[in-house]
């Protein structure tokens, strides 16, 4: 089977079983890709490190970078992509809109209605999920200053109108300075 | 800037490309853009879109760039959103994979202090979020108990009951059979 074949069958699994988003994702594209042996463990490993430090969704990331590795050209990257965002648009677009379409219909109601403090837990678990050393660092020092910008960035968003990415870019410079 | 698409297109480019660590990173650059600055939604309505996106298979952050999109300018308004999500990530990582090995980045001194400053920025982004929307969903003393046993049980990652979806499920159920009964006892109340 030609590899972009094999690329295609790759990531619109991905796409279509990835659940959860972002680090949920990570275990079933290590399993595509490594398997595949189109790029070795410690190869994954760098991607990660590379996807923290660009902007963006790792689901996405991975598929640019391992499309353009496995084939060597753009296209490769472009396919995979598209395939890996493809179901999940379409899926979304349809529930989008079906829920549009009978929003008055009592079902739907009385689950959003239901649904809106689960949200709010949903937000409030990936913050402390990501309060963990690969975010806030394993020295104490390092623990001690993660916690203070993120107090201080907390205070920001939450009390000041400046903006979010503002605060990102202050708080990169601040990194810079500081460690 | 009177093209809604356009609109759109760049401010998910914005979005994106300042999105580091996921969806929920998003959320209040996402809340700062579309429901305080252009006001294209309300922030109860933001809620329930966000439990579409991530009810979805797939990637959280291009999701609720399609459910936006889809909301204010139907399928086009969803393509001009979720391309602008990609688009910055698509160039970067490219740039990076077709120039750079990955040591490069990966060992950058400079790199590596800006985002010692920026992992516990991003954390920061999302809890300020947590207050906004439970504030919008009208949480009080007595309903705190459903995303408070949501966040810590996901947190727990015990087999099962650490998967988001039990939630969305549970919540969904939970919400209609509760809806069903106080429409019945209104109007029980009514006819006595």
């Amino acid at each position: 089977m030609s590899i972009y074949l094999r690329l295609i069958w790759a990531y619109l699994k991905i796409g279509l079983f990835g659940f959860g988003g972002g680090y949920a994702m990570l275990s079933l594209v290590q399993s595509e890709v490594v398997k595949n042996g189109w790029i070795s463990n410690q190869m994954f490993t760098d991607i990660v490190a590379i996807s923290q430090m660009t902007p963006g969704p790792i689901g996405i990331n991975s598929a640019t970078y391992i499309g353009y590795v496995s084939t060597g050209n753009v296209w490769g990257s472009l396919i995979a992509t598209f395939v890996v965002v493809l179901p999940p648009y379409l899926l979304t677009l349809l529930a989008s809109h079906y829920i549009t379409n009978h929003q008055d219909n009592a079902i739907i109601k009385g689950a959003f209605m239901g649904l809106r403090p689960v949200v709010v837990g949903l937000i409030a678990s990936a913050a402390l999920l990501l309060m963990n050393q690969d975010n806030f660092g394993s020295a104490t020092t390092h623990q001690v200053i993660s916690i203070i910008i993120c107090i201080a960035s907390f205070c920001v968003v939450f009390f000041t109108k400046i903006h979010p990415i503002m605060v990102i870019i202050l708080a990169g410079i601040a990194g810079y300075f500081i460690f | 800037m009177n093209n809604i698409y356009l609109q759109l297109w760049l401010t998910f480019m914005k979005i994106g490309a300042f999105t580091f660590g996921g969806g929920w990173a998003m959320i209040s650059i996402i809340e700062r853009e579309i429901v305080d600055r252009h006001k294209w939604i309300e922030r109860n309505e933001f809620l329930d879109l966000l439990a579409i996106a991530q009810a979805m298979p797939g990637i959280l952050a291009v999701n609720i760039s399609v459910v936006v999109g889809d909301r204010l300018k139907g399928v086009k308004g969803s393509i001009a959103a979720a391309i602008g999500t990609i688009l910055p990530s698509f160039v970067i990582i490219l740039a990076i994979a077709i120039f750079l090995t990955p040591d490069t980045i990966k060992n950058n001194e400079v790199l590596s202090r800006i985002f010692k400053g920026i992992r516990p920025a991003v954390v920061a982004l999302i809890i300020a979020p947590v207050i906004t929307t439970a504030r919008a969903a009208k949480i009080n003393w007595k309903t705190i108990i459903i995303p408070v046993a949501v966040a810590l049980l996901i947190y727990s990652k015990l087999p099962f009951v650490s998967n988001p979806i039990l939630y969305i499920v549970l919540g969904a159920v939970g919400g209609y059979i509760y809806y069903t009964r106080s429409i019945l006892k209104n109007r029980k109340e009514g006819k006595a």
